[in-house]
């Protein structure tokens, strides 16, 4: 800083302050730092003790993530010859021949579908709306307004109740429409508060010259207000995808074969005596590592979107 | 911004006819589009929330079962008598209440202290920031299922690093296994997951204090301790309400997080009321006596927020 100023706090405060935060930080990445490290180790490395920080890294994990094993005996793993894939010489160590994939594919593929299904709907619909309610006198506005809000205080496992018998006289229930349409309405609030916001910002002017222009209504909307409100949509349908993306409450109750996302089924990866810690880690960190990518691109919208918009810098 | 080159018939027409009969002929009218564009999400809202909920009142006042074809009764309000009633159901109540209070209390302290170090606008603070913040848009099962890992004794990193500054063998406790320590494992997760949301709050709030305040206390010589209590504290105090509000109902909602990590156990110590809620639910299926549960818990949230978002405005006029 050139200027002096007399509230700014002095280089050594700056140095404090800096040290504490940074020490916080790499506390609190640790974690995260752990599970990806983990994914990378073998069974064994991943239990010693003390916890290893260096190690040989192998695609163990990977391969058991993607894979389903079988045990074999040692006269049938010398008739098969010499492993012809790096993973499956991986698996051969321990005695073992790939029997075919493992669901995780499917789920990972179910969490894009229901994610990416929902978030167009939620934004789409939320667009809409958030436009009539930032531009148009709508009868009982705020009661509106506060309403579609109130959707979201309620506990998920106490709509999923109702939604549970709901979706089984519609013949819903483990569907993907099923999903992307529940998804799409928890989202909704978060939509279009997010989006009123973005629209909001966005000057009248520009549509009233459209209009004596000679555009419609409509014309002005699609042709003024939507490319303007670009970046809103946009980080609105970051949030959208990221909270579908996490969604496990409705998911674990209402899904169990053909629509489940990856949440539910994660933390069921077993091994040999009980939980495989690196596959686990492994597909974590293929589940998680998007989203940390999405958080840094959006970093500069993330307060408004945490709070609905109540909070923007 | 073109003129419309060429009068089409329509138009003439418009310019003959009374404003609002004009509008109608080049398009739809505001109205109109305000209707089409708000009606959609409104359905959807009503089928997907308030008719389940609608659905939940009328089934508390039953003792209907999802898993069996028996004959439906109403018995009035015998399920909420009951819940009321339970002592397992306060139990449950008071671990929310401990866990509530307890995440809430560390995180805004933690949360807090970050966000006045960060304002210190010390170099490179923008990517530290970012660097904190990523715990909390992670999901939390698949996050709270790992730490699991960290959590076992002897192998576990936190045990490790436990004993590694305490002494104490790694092997000799365990966070999510013991009854006196569970309830401390979920507070610990749920504020490494969501000090950062304090956090930015605060810091937006800090940020909003402008220079000139402070400024003003200089030149009265105020003291730095005096400046934070009277200028700063006040000032951020409206953002801190209001991040405690979401935490809150967030956290009584919360489910995922503490499901994967101990699963309500051991026992039902860190059994929180949405645990407990799934458990009739969906496991005991007793469907009436759990929409009355849910019913109650609604009101709960609600009123509390209400309440709340009150005491909110107040601070906000002062």
């Amino acid at each position: 800083m050139s200027d002096y100023s007399i509230t700014a706090a002095s280089p050594a405060q700056k140095w404090l302050a800096g040290t504490l935060v940074v020490l916080y930080a790499v506390i609190t990445i640790m974690p995260l730092l752990w599970i990806i490290a983990t994914g990378f180790k073998t069974p064994a490395d991943a239990i010693s003790y003390p916890p290893k920080i260096v190690f040989d890294p192998t695609l163990e994990g990977y391969v058991n993530l993607f894979t389903t094993r079988t045990r074999v005996t040692p006269e049938t793993l010398e008739a098969l010859g010499e492993p012809t894939t790096w993973y499956d010489r991986i698996v051969r160590q321990y005695d073992m021949v790939i029997a075919g994939p493992s669901r995780f594919g499917e789920r990972f593929l179910n969490s894009v579908i229901i994610g990416f299904g929902s978030t167009f709907l939620s934004v789409f619909l939320g667009t809409l709306a958030a436009y009539a309610f930032s531009r148009f006198k709508v009868p009982l506005k705020d009661d509106l307004l506060f309403f579609i809000l109130s959707t979201r205080m309620m506990p998920p496992i106490a709509v999923a109740i109702p939604i549970f018998l709901m979706f089984r006289q519609l013949g819903l229930s483990d569907t993907h429409a099923g999903m992307i349409l529940l998804y799409t309405a928890v989202n909704l609030s978060l939509s279009v508060w997010l989006l009123k916001g973005f629209i909001d910002e966005i000057p009248r002017e520009y549509e009233e010259a459209a209009l004596i222009d000679g555009y419609t209504r409509f014309q002005a909307f699609t042709k003024v207000v939507l490319p303007q409100a670009a970046t809103g949509i946009a980080s609105t349908a970051i949030f959208c995808l990221i909270f579908a993306w996490n969604e496990y409450a409705f998911a674990v109750l209402l899904t169990s074969g053909t629509a489940q996302t990856a949440p539910p089924f994660i933390p069921t990866i077993i091994g040999v005596g009980g939980q495989d810690w690196p596959a686990v880690a492994a597909g974590a960190t293929i589940f998680l590592v998007p989203v940390m990518v999405f958080t840094i691109l959006l970093r500069k919208h993330l307060l408004r979107g945490i709070t609905f918009g109540a909070v923007r810098k | 911004m073109t003129e419309p080159s060429a009068e089409s018939p329509a138009d003439k027409l418009a310019r003959a006819t009374p404003p609002r009969v004009a509008r109608r002929i080049r398009g739809l009218s505001d109205r109109a589009i305000a209707w089409i564009f708000v009606a959609p999400s409104i359905f959807l809202l009503l089928a997907v929330n308030i008719f389940p909920l609608i659905w939940t009142i009328n089934l508390s006042f039953t003792n209907f079962r999802a898993n069996r074809n028996r004959e439906v009764e109403y018995i009035g309000l015998r399920n909420y008598e009951r819940i009321l009633t339970d002592s397992d159901i306060w139990l449950t109540m008071q671990a929310t209440a401990h866990f509530l209070f307890w995440t809430i209390f560390f995180q805004v302290l933690i949360g807090f202290t970050l966000a006045w170090l960060i304002n210190r606008k010390f170099r490179g603070n923008d990517l530290w920031t970012t660097i904190i913040v990523l715990p909390m848009m992670l999901s939390p099962a698949v996050v709270g299922n790992f730490w699991t890992f960290l959590y076992q004794p002897q192998i576990g990193l936190f045990n490790y690093v436990v004993s590694f500054f305490t002494g104490v063998d790694p092997s000799s406790f365990s966070m999510i296994g013991q009854v006196n320590l569970a309830p401390w494992s979920i507070v610990i997760v749920d504020t490494w997951m969501w000090t950062p949301f304090i956090m930015l709050i605060c810091l937006a709030g800090l940020r909003s204090i402008p220079d000139y305040i402070y400024e003003a206390a200089e030149v009265d010589r105020a003291s730095k301790w005096r400046q934070f209590w009277t200028i700063t504290i006040p000032m951020a105090l409206p953002f801190l309400m209001l991040a405690v509000l979401f935490r809150g109902i967030e956290n009584f909602k919360m489910f995922d997080l503490v499901v994967q990590l101990t699963g309500g156990g051991p026992g039902s110590v860190t059994e929180l009321t949405s645990i407990n809620l799934k458990r009739e639910a969906f496991e005991k299926w007793r469907t009436g006596y759990a929409s009355a549960y849910a019913v109650i818990l609604f009101v709960t949230v609600f009123g509390l927020a209400s309440i709340y978002v009150k005491a909110l405005n107040k601070v906000k006029e002062r």
